[in-house]
């Protein structure tokens, strides 16, 4: 249709053919959105769009393969890194991921995703963390901040008896299994570039048989923080950022 | 021929091998056989056990109360397995560590030496091979070259230099083996 | 010329498991089962085959990469023992809702809880009415023999591809941990299939392939389900295995499976010398249950004795399909004792002949 309205040399920008045409369910201003695309145009610039399976998690990315035009699989709550090491040991020349939420990867699957970067599986794991649980209507993350609301912490996260949230990043960053662990964002042009960049290097990085890339991505989620996606993303800036900074955590060293 | 046996000792006196060996010479013999060990907190050390059974026929039950033979390397084991012998069947015991003989006069039983003589032949790890030579001295139901060819399939290759060591040991226990009481 | 060996049940798996060609075996240990990945581990299956083996930090971790393995269209296998096997649930409800085939091991051991390490039966109901959520059946084999155990391998592979659907071997203690002679079979392929229901990495031109048991409409997953059943009733029409020892004439049946089923058949034995005209029924595959064989049967008997390893689970399998038409009786030890010849023969005369 677009190619009706628009002339060729007059587009600026296409949607890759690596994210499918169907609606996404995701919230308006929700940051997976956006996660999707620049994970999607990676793929498709690095070509390796039938050399790659994705595995998907529960939580509000649940569909992500109606999404993504990759093969995929859907893994039980937490699982996805396991998952994805039966994927990447019968198939490693192919490129695999995991796309997860703070639920899924830091809370249920902790096992999973520790041991899974300990082995330093040649993956790449997406983790989107917005501080809460989104599909299933707002209950407390591990990394819901001190203080924040919640459906589960109506009064706030009390810490004394609710625990601190997890910097499960920092953490992952510590296991020599891990190549590559940075920390990004995508609510501004600025981030989502380096964010790009972040994903695409992590990506790329598979050949190299170096061990686990693990990107970070502090993401917001509106619906359930309650507030529009404006106010939303200036309170992940001044909330979220403080705790979680952004920046890369673990960098190859050079040679 | 079935020939049903439990042998039973301290684990590390190589109870479940002397098992293995048996069978494994049992298949060289084109015998149906079965070995089945006692596991769990028996072999953290205290007492081991396995049943070793040597048929003709189909073997049904891997498992059973009664026995033809019975060998007992210890006390415990004497105390547990005495009564398990069926009525004509064969006690075998070790006399070392012995606090007591057994006080069946239904089964025929035999004893052995077979530490005393493994220290003699300065091996003290050829006890099981004197014991087996001992029991096929009363029961000779595999070839002696069929248990060769079982110790070759047990052992590993690097060991394979020792067989002729424990050939000698066999026989040791087919010289040295008691009848203390025997039926008819 | 055809190759004997004295194995252990646990060992006789893995070697079979190369045999077969499996292109993957990920598992954590539990006793009575870890010779199993002890046994692959040693023998190095990546350089003989290409089969990848993996020690995994739980059960759990484990049957989901059996499901990333299995979703590539891998011939995938892990094993472990009753507690380990209640942990794979959630992994094995998933796996046969995504319709993937794999093979899994239990090596039962005695329950509930942390139980025993010693052989039981009781983890029929789990294997056999579906562990997990869901309503989703597992093809389950039962060998009796450390040969039956190499046998049902190949065949557990052959069946989850056929059917897409995971495939449980129901062994236990005492088959895991008995040596007995075995004859194994050539070296098979791995798996050189592209299957079209597997995620392979997109087809040039084609939508992308995903595995999933998600269905978000209610509509769609009753088709998803109607789509089991019908699979489950295909299963039931051709896959029944037992196998039957002097019925001929029998006014008696014991029936029991497994490594039960060969100290049954003792029994029996000793029965026939009685000369109690006693035969032995012993289903091969706990689902499909051999329901028609017990059918014809029932007519002619004076009565049946089901004698597990527990307190009384395959017996209820065994009076849905006599339906009455006879009377059936258990008998069990259970919490990883053993019965013996005799408490069977005894349990027969008491409970069956007597009662």
């Amino acid at each position: 249709m677009s190619e009706n309205l628009i002339k060729p040399e007059n587009l600026v920008y296409k949607k890759t053919d690596v994210l499918t045409d169907r609606i996404m369910h995701y919230c308006p201003g929700c940051g997976h959105g956006t996660a999707h695309r620049m994970l999607a145009e990676v793929i498709d610039e690095l070509g390796i769009q039938n050399e790659t399976i994705g595995v998907a998690p529960v939580g509000c990315s649940v569909l992500a393969y109606y999404y993504f035009n990759v093969d995929m699989q859907e893994a039980a709550h937490g699982r996805a890194p396991a998952v994805a090491t039966g994927i990447k040991r019968v198939f490693p020349e192919k490129y695999v991921f995991t796309y997860q939420g703070d639920g899924d990867l830091a809370a249920i699957g902790t096992a999973e995703t520790i041991h899974a970067c300990n082995r330093g599986e040649n993956i790449l794991i997406v983790f989107v963390n917005n501080g809460i649980y989104g599909m299933t209507g707002g209950q407390m993350a591990p990394t819901t901040l001190e203080g924040m609301k919640s459906s589960t912490s109506p009064f706030g996260r009390d810490v004394k008896t609710m625990g601190a949230p997890l910097k499960i990043t920092e953490l992952i960053a510590q296991l020599p299994g891990t190549y590559f662990v940075t920390r990004q964002a995508v609510h501004k042009p600025a981030n989502v570039r380096k964010a790009k960049r972040a994903l695409k290097k992590a990506m790329e990085y598979q050949k190299l048989n170096k061990g686990t890339c693990f990107v970070e991505i502090v993401s917001n989620c509106p619906s359930n923080w309650k507030m529009t996606p404006a106010q939303s993303n200036k309170w992940m800036e001044e909330n979220m950022f403080p705790y979680y900074p952004l920046g890369d955590i673990k960098v190859p060293e050079e040679k | 021929m079935t020939e049903e046996i439990i042998i039973a000792g301290f684990g590390g006196q190589g109870v479940l091998s002397m098992g293995q060996i048996l069978c494994y010479s049992g298949v060289m013999q084109e015998k149906e056989v079965s070995w089945m060990p006692s596991y769990g907190p028996e072999m953290r050390g205290g007492t081991a056990n396995c049943t070793a059974i040597i048929s003709d026929e189909q073997i049904s039950s891997p498992v059973l109360t009664k026995y033809d033979t019975a060998i007992v390397l210890n006390q415990p084991s004497m105390d547990k397995f005495e009564d398990a012998v069926k009525p004509g069947g064969l006690l075998i015991y070790e006399r070392n560590g012995m606090t007591r003989k057994p006080r069946r006069t239904d089964i025929n039983i035999a004893s052995i030496g077979a530490y005393d003589a493994s220290v003699k032949m300065n091996n003290t790890k050829v006890f099981n091979m004197i014991v087996i030579g001992g029991f096929l001295k009363i029961r000779p139901i595999l070839e002696m070259e069929n248990v060769i060819r079982g110790l070759e399939k047990v052992l590993p290759e690097r060991y394979h230099h020792l067989i002729p060591l424990n050939e000698e040991a066999i026989r040791k226990g087919m010289e040295i083996i008691d009848f203390e009481h025997k039926l008819n | 010329m055809k190759e004997l060996r004295l194995m252990k049940g646990n060992e006789a798996l893995a070697e079979a498991a190369i045999r077969a060609g499996a292109d993957a075996y990920f598992g954590y240990p539990i006793t009575p089962q870890s010779e199993v990945i002890e046994y692959l581990m040693a023998n190095r299956p990546e350089d003989r085959t290409g089969m990848v083996v993996l020690q995994a930090e739980s059960e759990i971790a484990a049957i989901n990469m059996i499901y990333g393995a299995a979703g590539c269209g891998k011939k995938a296998i892990t094993s472990s023992s009753s507690p380990g096997i209640s942990l794979k649930q959630e992994g094995l409800s998933y796996i046969a809702g995504a319709e993937l085939p794999c093979v899994v091991v239990n090596v039962v051991r005695g329950g509930p809880g942390l139980g025993t390490i010693q052989p039981s039966q009781s983890d029929y109901f789990q294997s056999v009415k579906g562990g997990g959520h869901g309503d989703y059946k597992l093809i389950v084999l039962a060998p009796n023999s450390v040969q039956e155990i190499v046998d049902f391998t190949k065949l557990a592979f052959e069946l989850a591809f056929k059917y897409r659907n995971p495939v449980m071997i129901q062994s236990d203690g005492i088959i895991g941990q008995m040596m007995e002679k075995v004859e194994l079979y050539e070296q098979m392929q791995r798996t050189e299939n592209d299957y079209d229901w597997a995620t392979t990495g997109r087809k040039e031109g084609k939508s992308a392939t995903f595995v999933t048991s998600l269905q978000l409409q209610a509509e769609e997953q009753e088709k998803v389900n109607l789509k089991l059943q019908a699979k489950y009733r295909e299963i039931e029409k051709n896959e029944v295995l037992f196998e039957q020892h002097l019925c001929d004439d029998a006014e008696y049946l014991l029936t029991a499976f497994g490594s039960c089923a060969r100290i049954t058949r003792k029994a029996m034995e000793m029965a026939r010398e009685k000369g109690i005209k006693v035969g032995l029924l012993r289903p091969q595959t706990l689902y499909p249950f051999p329901v028609e064989a017990f059918n014809k049967i029932a007519p002619q008997l004076k009565g049946i004795l089901c004698v597990e390893m527990n307190a009384g689970q395959m017996v209820e399998d065994v009076k849905l399909a006599v339906n009455g038409k006879t009377k059936v009786e258990h008998f069990g030890r259970f919490g990883g004792m053993i019965p013996s010849p005799d408490e069977i023969l005894n349990a027969l005369e008491q409970k069956i002949i007597g009662g």
